[in-house]
């Protein structure tokens, strides 16, 4: 796994407080680990911070799942 | 202006009987309501140096804390709150929640069906809110800007999110209210919990409140309305000294109570053990200053006058009042004043103490927690003492305060009092069933 997808992964387990072997690639973040639309804005604030991206809220609804997070945090970051 | 002691005892036909069947409790002497109370009546203090920041230079250093998990009687927020909510939310919305679910597993009304459901609501409110949470993220929004400021502010710090809270988790679909009167709250939110089950409207309430503003805004502000005791740094377990002669103000104190009221029908065809009955409910305004209380102490003696004569007690009835007693100089000579000006002679009969002594002012949770105690000492026939009672003022002569011991009596009938900024006031009368 990626260092991105670690640092995300540990976001994600901090913010929604699931077990971290359910934060898999493929996981969606309202299906699967039990967060609702401000949760999703609560994240994307977090991996903002985290590094150091922009992430506009047009892109922010398309991050469904933890594998979109990485995968546009590793296009984006500098 | 009413200030005799005279009426003829009134109780309403038609309203229904109101019983405690649930207790439950976080407070900075045990995070649960055998640990609380055995602490209480073993005489400890629940004052320390403050731990949640460095309040060195301010106007107070200590507070009475809730303490953290691996205390002895420390509260674990991860046993009934979930770890996202807790992330999510105010100290006091898990302390209401906690609290409140303690209150529900007492009573065994956990699982109720969803009709009963449709009858069971929450009425807990709060003095301040969610303080703490206000003041940090001012703090972010200053240095980071908007984009920064938690989704979860708002709903993370309203008043009625314990209710919220509560309601969503147990899933309590009937009436949903929250009080905010300041530190009258607690005695208010059982009171009007109690009405609506007395009026058909619902036939379960969990009600109480819960605080916890702890935080440097919260002890600044406080200190600058010279609310706060100042002079005990060195020895904080000393400050909180109602009716003595040293005392300086209060002591903040954090924390919940909340009480599971039913419908008496109710509680008794369940079989369910039932503490005691809210009997009498009395409210009023002072009309005078937003922090003063009357100087008559008139707001005070209508309010204990309204709530005894809607028991239909006599005066003689009441064994143990549980004393707003917050420490400050002024009111607790005027609340002493006013409890001898409507008890007279039967003042002979009763003891009256504040807990405040030992845990501190629990604000908007104060009414709650104390009228638990209350409940608690008809239970166990035990009143709890007021610490740090040295030298009593001269206005005290004559009056059972329990000085430093508990004290093991009989008690039948209690009235617990409640007074907050604006002028506002509670008393509730309870009694064994």
């Amino acid at each position: 796994m990626s260092e991105t997808a670690d640092r995300v992964k540990k976001i994600v387990v901090e913010h929604l407080g699931v077990e971290a072997d359910k934060v898999t690639e493929d996981a969606s973040f309202i299906d699967d680990l039990g967060a609702d639309s401000l949760d999703i804005v609560e994240l994307v604030m977090a991996f903002e911070e985290e590094f150091g991206v922009e992430i506009p809220d047009d892109a922010a609804e398309k991050i469904t799942t933890v594998k979109d997070a990485i995968t546009y945090i590793d296009e984006h970051k500098a | 202006m009413p200030v005799k002691a005279g009426w003829a005892p009134e109780r309403k036909k038609n309203m229904r009987r109101v019983v405690v069947t649930g207790l439950g409790l976080v407070t900075p002497l045990g995070a649960d309501v055998e640990t609380a109370w055995a602490n209480i009546i073993a005489a400890k203090s629940g004052a320390g140096t403050i731990t949640r920041f460095d309040a060195t230079d301010f106007q107070s250093n200590y507070a009475c804390e809730v303490k953290p998990a691996d205390h002895e009687y420390g509260f674990d927020a991860g046993k009934r709150v979930d770890h996202k909510i807790q992330r999510q939310v105010d100290p006091f919305i898990v302390y209401g929640i906690d609290a409140a679910g303690q209150a529900l597993e007492d009573a065994g009304l956990v699982d109720m069906p969803e009709e009963a459901r449709y009858r069971a609501g929450c009425s807990i409110g709060s003095g301040i809110g969610g303080l703490p949470g206000i003041e940090s993220e001012s703090l972010v929004l200053a240095a980071k800007g908007p984009k920064r400021v938690s989704p979860h502010f708002v709903h993370g710090r309203l008043i009625n999110l314990i209710s919220g809270q509560v309601s969503i988790k147990y899933g309590l679909m009937g009436p949903n209210h929250a009080v905010v009167t300041a530190c009258s709250t607690g005695a208010h939110s059982i009171g009007d919990a109690a009405r609506m089950i007395a009026m058909d409207d619902a036939d379960v309430m969990l009600a109480g409140g819960a605080e916890s503003a702890i935080c440097p805004i919260g002890i600044a502000g406080f200190g600058q309305a010279r609310a706060l005791s100042t002079g005990f740094r060195d020895e904080p377990w000393r400050a909180s000294r109602p009716y003595d002669k040293d005392r300086d103000g209060f002591v903040m104190g954090e924390g919940a109570g909340v009480v599971c009221l039913e419908e008496y029908e109710h509680a008794k065809a369940r079989g369910a053990k039932i503490y005691a009955e809210v009997i009498g409910y009395g409210l009023s305004g002072d009309a005078y200053h937003v922090t003063a209380p009357h100087p008559e102490g008139s707001g005070a003696f209508r309010s204990m006058q309204m709530a005894m004569r809607k028991s239909g007690l006599a005066l003689e009835d009441i064994d143990y009042i549980n004393a707003h007693g917050t420490s400050t100089p002024l009111g607790d000579e005027l609340e002493l004043g006013a409890v001898r000006r409507l008890f007279g002679n039967a003042l002979d009969g009763l003891s009256m103490s504040s807990t405040k002594s030992a845990i501190g002012h629990l604000l908007g949770g104060a009414g709650a927690v104390e009228s638990i105690f209350c409940i608690l000492a008809m239970r166990d026939q035990i009143v709890p003492p007021t610490l740090n009672l040295d030298n009593p003022s001269d206005n005290c002569v004559g009056v059972d305060l329990v000085p430093h011991v508990a004290k093991k009596r009989k008690v039948r009938a209690v009235l617990n009092n409640s007074f907050g900024f604006g002028g506002t006031n509670a008393s509730l009368v309870m009694k064994a069933v």
